[in-house]
Parts: structure tokens; C-alpha cells; sequence
């Protein structure tokens, strides 16, 4: 009995060296391996958690597709070093407290470069801690104080709402005979702010505004009540301010079964399959800002980035066309000047000049720009590609670039 | 006006079914189950997954729903909030644990799940047009079902066996326990029977307004709202504080529209006199 159990003690000790001894082995391999490279860590601090999720997730997603993408294929040069790219991700679940908390773990392990917040009281709210701890940050938020001096840390990461909705309502003034427009928005920063910015602007196109201050919960599910009086003003166009994708297919719904058959728009980026699910063909004809990337201005390199988020989560986002750029534009301006993968100031010096062909569109070109909305380079510029729901799919309207 | 009408009392019952389940929990043993909103959720996923994505038909989705949740609740009840029942004399432990619960659950629903507002296809399609009244067939039939949920649930709880014994558990548990009442058993059943409520209704409006993973906690306020209403614990109270919020929302929309968005604001200073005035709700008395 005794030696059986000192021969089963044995064994497992035995087994247990052996493991230990595979795993060693194995981890040097894997070290060695990366070794070879130095680490380059890019933050995000976003939400990727509620209703708004879709906006951060899809940032997260095209970010760590990108990364690994990178990393696989050996790294990225920049000045005399090879870099394998680390995603550290922060979910500030929309709430600004938070994303002061994410920004601050952000200095904490050191990085320079951070993609987020995605909302505007999350953006304004990190500016503190980014400027005093020397990050530059690509927000998703509109407030122009974010980006104009003496700001200097943020760069707008796409197409503001007040640059696309001028854009947006004089096409369907021209081209479908707008006149009577009505905005709803949810009562919160972003979606206001973004609902203020289009009432002037449509008013501006001389367009008669019959709805301007009404809204909703955050967490309305059924927009039938809230749509009933607005319907009953009959206008011309809808808009959906600052729509998170969760509400766009309920309010679209709504607003058609009480028997509205004008047009309806937002100027934020949505979901195609969410609005499929959720609306149906009652979505066909709701105009949005998609994202930045069609099938007729996509490089080959777009269509491999889209193969591979697919293979990596299962199904692609619309969004990540436009949050693909954030990263590349980093590595890419690091890339043209080194000096700046520890100095932001050196960043902000390149970005004035930087110029590099964009690789995600065709014909299209990598630079800040910005200088009319916000009088400095701090909006990374990506195409605006304005697309019409139908049948299961974005179409494009048209494709506009920004300043 | 009609249409006013018309939606509150859509929404009154819809959210009356919601808060049904959160109070009959409530009633048996005293737990407010912070969770309720993320059971809805699952059973709306659970939905999605057997009619919109394996199109099989929404009654089995339906059930489907009803059956998972009465099985994560029954699981719950016995190895959770009963073993911190016995071992803990403090009552915000079960508090704390409810609240644990709700994040675990919506962390597994946002990991299984995904972050994206789901949807599936109409169950009826069509719109009722009047004069005075739009109303979509399959919320026609979402508030008629709901309706008759209501009352077989009240009909079950007043003449079945299950439903004596648990309204017993309700007024008096000791006594209950003494006239031989196993109180475990109905414990069980009655958290069981609450999760299947708040599945079944997630599965029944996946149909109509989707479901995505943030929306568990929301709907567990707005179900604590009703229950306020009502008074905690009684059924009747749950039923009548889902259609006057119901018929606040819709009224309030309409009418304070011009002041901007106040409906909620005025809801919750009309819900604090209330409360000053009468803070066990509307009939806030344990069955019996």
C-alpha cells in the first residue's frame, strides 16, 4: 500500500515536472519570438457595454483586427525599431466619471496614443488628463471646443454632425423636395448638442423647422407615444439627432406604423443588420451617415480588413469603415515622424504636414484636416459617404469630404 | 386623444406584466429582485435565438423563454438567495445579491449575446387605421395577451393549490409553515414562476420593441417604479401601477410636449407626494 501510493506520488511529480517543463519550453519559445520586437500599447477608453455599445465595440473590434493583423505580419517600423501593436481597452460605460478613470489608467501604464471616449461629456470630460498627462486622444464627440486652440489634444476620429447635416439636408432640399423638417433627440449631451447644430443648420438652408425641442428617455422602448404628436405636424423630413443604433430601427418603426411616409435621416453612423432586424422594410429609404468606405471606393486592403474582423468576431459592423482609420492614422503618423512615439508635442508638430496614401480608400489621402470647422488640424479625415437603407443594405447617396 | 389612449393602455399593459413577476418575488420572500430586468432580457434573447435566428415558430420561442427562465430562477432561488436567506439575519444581503446577480447576468447575456440591439420578424403584420386611432395588429395582439396572462396569473394564484399556498407564504410564512405549507418547495416555485413572468414577457416584446443586452437595468427601475405605485407585494398594486405609468407616459408626452422634456420629471414629483402621502403605494398590503 505504501509503495503504491509513494509510486503514484511519483508519477504525478513526474507528470507535474514534465508539464511545468512544456509550458517553459514553450513560453520561450513565444518569448523569443517576441523579443525580437519592441511593444507599442494604444489605449481605448470607450463604451462597449448599454445601448450605445455597437459605437465602442466597433471601435474596440477594428482596433484589435487591425493590431493583429500588424502583428502577424511582423510588426510595424517605425524609425529604427519594429513594434508589435497592444490594445488596452478601457469600457467607460458611457459615463464620464469613468472615462476619467480609463484615461487616467491610460497614463498609468504609460501610453501616449488613446482612440475614444465615444461620446461628447465623456470627451470633454478626459480632456484634463490628457493634457496634463501629455496624451493625444481620437474622440468620437462633437463639441468644437475640444478641438479648437487652446485645445490641442483631441482629433475628431470622423465626419462631425455639423458638417455632414448641412450637407445631408441640402441634397434632400434639392433633390427631394424637403421643405418641413422636425428633429427628436434623447435627452442627453450628445444627442442635443448634435439636435441644436442641425436645427441651425436647417434653418440656415431656409428650411421651415416644425419640431426642434422635442425628445426622449435614454431608455425609451417604445417611441410610439413620444413620435404620436410630431407625426401629427407632418413633416417633410425626420431627423433622428444623435440616434444610438439600439433606438434608430424603434423609432423608424414607430414612426412608420403611425402612418408617416416622409423621409427620416440621422447623422450618426448605424448598424445595417440592426436596422434589418428591428425595422424591417420600413427602414428602406432612412438616410444616414455610413461608414466610411463603399464597395466603389474600397482598396482591396478595406475588403482583406473587413475578411478578417468577420473571421475574428463573426459579423462585420458598418461603423468599423470609419473607426478602422484611427489606429492607422497613430501608426502611420509615427511612422513619419519616430520622435513623436514618446513626445506628443512632436505628434502635433507632424500633423500639420503629414500626408500619406490612404490605404482603406482609392485615390484617397491620409492627412488632418479641420482648419474651417475648428481653425487647427485636429479631425482626421476619412470619406463621408451618405448611404440609403435598403433591403438589408447601405446604399450610397453620395461621398463628401471634409476640410 | 383616442390614440393617447390608445397607447397608454398598450403600455400599461405591457409594463404591468413586467412588474408582476418582480412583485410576486417580492411578496414571497421579501427580496427585491434587482435581476428582473436582466431576466427579461434573457428570456427576449432566448426568443431571438429559437424565432429569429432557427425560425421556429413564437409560440415555442415564447415557451421556450417562459421555461429557461423559471429554470434560472428555480436554480437561483435554491442555491442563492436561499442559502443567504438562512445564513444571513441582515435583509439587504439578499439586496446585494440581487444587484450581484443583475451584473452577472448582464455580463453573461452581453457575452453570449453580443452588444447589438436584436430584433425579429413581425408576428402579425398590418396596421388598424381609424379616424381617431393607429394601432399595429401585433400590439393589438401583444396587449391582449398580456391581458389574459394577467388574469390566468391572477386566476392560478387565487384557486390553484401552487397559488394558496404561495399567497399564504405571502401574508404569514411561519403561520403557512405550521399548517403545513412547504415553504421551500413554494419558495422555489414562486421565484421560478416571477422569472418565467419576466422571460416570457421579454420573449413576447422582442417582437415589438427588440432587445439588446443594457437594457436590463432600466427596465428594473421602471418596474420598481410600478411596484411603488401599487404597493410592493400585491398583485393588484403591480397591475394597476404598470397601466397608470403606462398612462402617465403617454398622456404626459402629449400634453407637456411644449414644455420639453419634462413627462418623467413630473412623474417622479407626483411619485414623491404620493409617497409622502401614501408611501405603502395604492394598496400596499401583503395578499390575503
Amino acid at each position: 500500500m505504501g509503495s503504491e501510493m509513494i509510486n503514484r506520488r511519483s508519477t504525478l511529480k513526474s507528470l507535474a515536472l514534465g508539464a511545468v517543463s512544456l509550458l517553459a519550453i514553450a513560453a520561450g519559445g513565444t518569448f523569443s519570438a517576441q523579443a525580437e520586437n519592441k511593444m507599442l500599447k494604444i489605449g481605448f477608453v470607450g463604451v462597449t457595454s448599454g445601448p450605445a455599445a455597437a459605437w465602442g465595440t466597433s471601435n474596440v473590434r477594428s482596433m484589435q483586427t487591425r493590431a493583429d493583423w500588424i502583428n502577424e505580419t511582423g510588426g510595424v517600423k517605425i524609425g529604427d525599431d519594429t513594434y508589435n501593436i497592444t490594445i488596452v481597452t478601457f469600457d467607460d460605460q458611457k459615463d464620464p466619471k469613468r472615462a476619467i478613470a480609463g484615461m487616467e489608467k491610460m497614463a498609468q501604464e504609460g501610453i501616449r496614443y488613446v482612440v475614444g471616449p465615444n461620446v461628447d461629456d465623456g470627451a470633454a470630460a478626459v480632456r484634463p488628463v490628457a493634457e496634463s498627462k501629455g496624451i493625444i486622444y481620437f474622440p468620437y464627440a462633437f463639441p468644437k471646443s475640444l478641438y479648437v486652440a487652446p485645445a490641442s489634444n483631441a482629433v475628431l476620429g470622423m465626419v462631425a454632425n455639423y458638417q455632414s447635416g448641412p450637407a445631408i439636408y441640402k441634397y434632400l432640399k434639392e433633390n427631394k423636395g424637403v421643405k418641413r423638417v422636425a428633429f427628436i433627440a434623447a435627452n442627453e449631451s450628445d444627442p442635443l448638442s448634435q439636435r441644436d447644430s442641425g436645427v441651425a443648420a436647417a434653418k440656415e438652408l431656409g428650411l421651415e423647422v416644425v419640431a426642434e425641442t422635442d425628445t426622449y428617455q435614454t431608455d425609451t422602448r417604445d417611441f410610439t407615444p413620444v413620435l404620436t404628436p410630431i407625426m401629427q405636424l407632418k413633416p417633410d423630413l425626420l431627423v433622428l439627432s444623435g440616434v444610438a443604433p439600439a433606438n434608430a430601427p424603434l423609432l423608424i418603426r414607430a414612426a412608420r406604423e403611425l402612418g408617416y411616409e416622409g423621409l427620416i435621416s440621422a447623422e450618426t453612423a448605424q448598424d445595417a443588420t440592426v436596422l434589418q432586424e428591428g425595422a424591417g422594410e420600413l427602414a428602406n429609404g432612412f438616410i444616414s451617415v455610413g461608414g466610411a468606405s463603399t464597395p466603389e471606393i474600397r482598396t482591396p486592403m478595406m475588403e482583406e480588413f473587413i475578411d478578417r474582423y468577420i473571421k475574428k468576431f463573426g459579423e462585420y459592423n458598418d461603423e468599423s469603415n470609419t473607426k478602422v482609420y484611427a489606429l492607422e492614422y497613430i501608426i502611420e503618423t509615427l511612422k513619419a515622424n519616430p520622435k513623436a512615439i514618446d513626445d506628443v508635442e512632436e505628434f502635433k508638430k507632424t500633423m500639420d504636414t503629414f500626408s500619406a496614401p490612404n490605404p482603406y480608400a482609392k485615390n484617397g489621402t491620409l492627412k488632418y484636416v479641420g482648419m474651417t470647422s475648428f481653425g487647427q488640424k485636429r479631425q482626421v479625415s476619412v470619406p463621408m459617404v451618405v448611404t440609403e437603407f435598403k433591403d438589408g443594405a447601405f446604399q450610397t447617396l453620395f461621398v463628401g469630404e471634409v476640410d | 386623444m383616442e390614440q393617447v389612449i390608445a397607447n397608454g393602455l398598450y403600455l400599461g399593459a405591457q409594463y404591468a406584466l413586467i412588474a408582476l413577476g418582480l412583485t410576486l418575488i417580492f411578496a414571497l420572500m421579501n427580496v427585491l429582485n434587482f435581476a428582473h430586468g436582466q431576466m427579461y432580457v434573457l428570456g427576449g434573447f432566448v426568443t431571438y435565438s429559437i424565432y429569429g435566428q432557427l425560425k421556429l415558430p413564437f409560440v415555442i420561442a415564447l415557451i421556450c423563454s417562459g421555461v429557461t427562465l423559471a429554470i434560472v430562477g428555480a436554480l437561483m432561488e435554491k442555491f442563492l438567495f436561499r442559502t443567504v436567506i438562512r445564513r444571513s439575519k441582515r435583509e439587504e444581503s439578499t439586496m446585494l445579491l440581487a444587484a450581484a446577480t443583475a451584473f452577472f447576468l448582464d455580463a453573461v447575456v452581453l457575452l453570449l449575446f453580443g452588444e447589438k440591439q436584436r430584433g425579429v420578424p413581425k408576428i402579425i403584420s398590418g396596421v388598424f387605421v381609424s379616424d381617431r386611432v393607429i394601432l399595429p395588429y401585433d400590439r393589438i395582439l401583444v396587449g391582449v395577451v398580456a391581458i389574459v396572462m394577467i388574469a390566468t396569473f391572477m386566476l392560478f394564484m387565487q384557486y390553484s393549490k401552487p397559488g394558496r399556498a404561495m399567497r399564504a407564504l405571502a401574508q404569514d410564512r411561519i403561520a403557512a409553515q405550521l399548517m403545513g405549507v412547504k415553504v421551500e418547495r413554494y419558495s422555489m416555485i414562486g421565484f421560478a414562476l416571477g422569472a418565467m413572468l419576466a422571460g416570457i414577457v421579454g420573449g413576447l416584446l422582442v417582437s415589438i420593441t427588440g432587445v439588446n443586452s443594457g437594457i436590463g437595468g432600466p427596465i428594473s427601475i421602471k418596474a420598481f417604479l410600478m411596484v411603488m405605485i401599487g404597493g410592493a407585494g400585491v398583485v393588484g398594486g403591480a397591475i394597476a401601477g404598470g397601466f397608470i405609468l403606462g398612462m402617465m407616459e403617454s398622456v404626459g408626452l402629449t400634453v407637456l410636449r411644449a414644455y420639453g422634456d419634462i413627462t418623467y420629471l413630473v412623474i417622479f414629483a407626483l411619485l414623491m407626494i404620493f409617497l409622502s402621502i401614501r408611501p405603502h403605494g395604492l394598496m400596499g398590503k401583503p395578499w390575503g
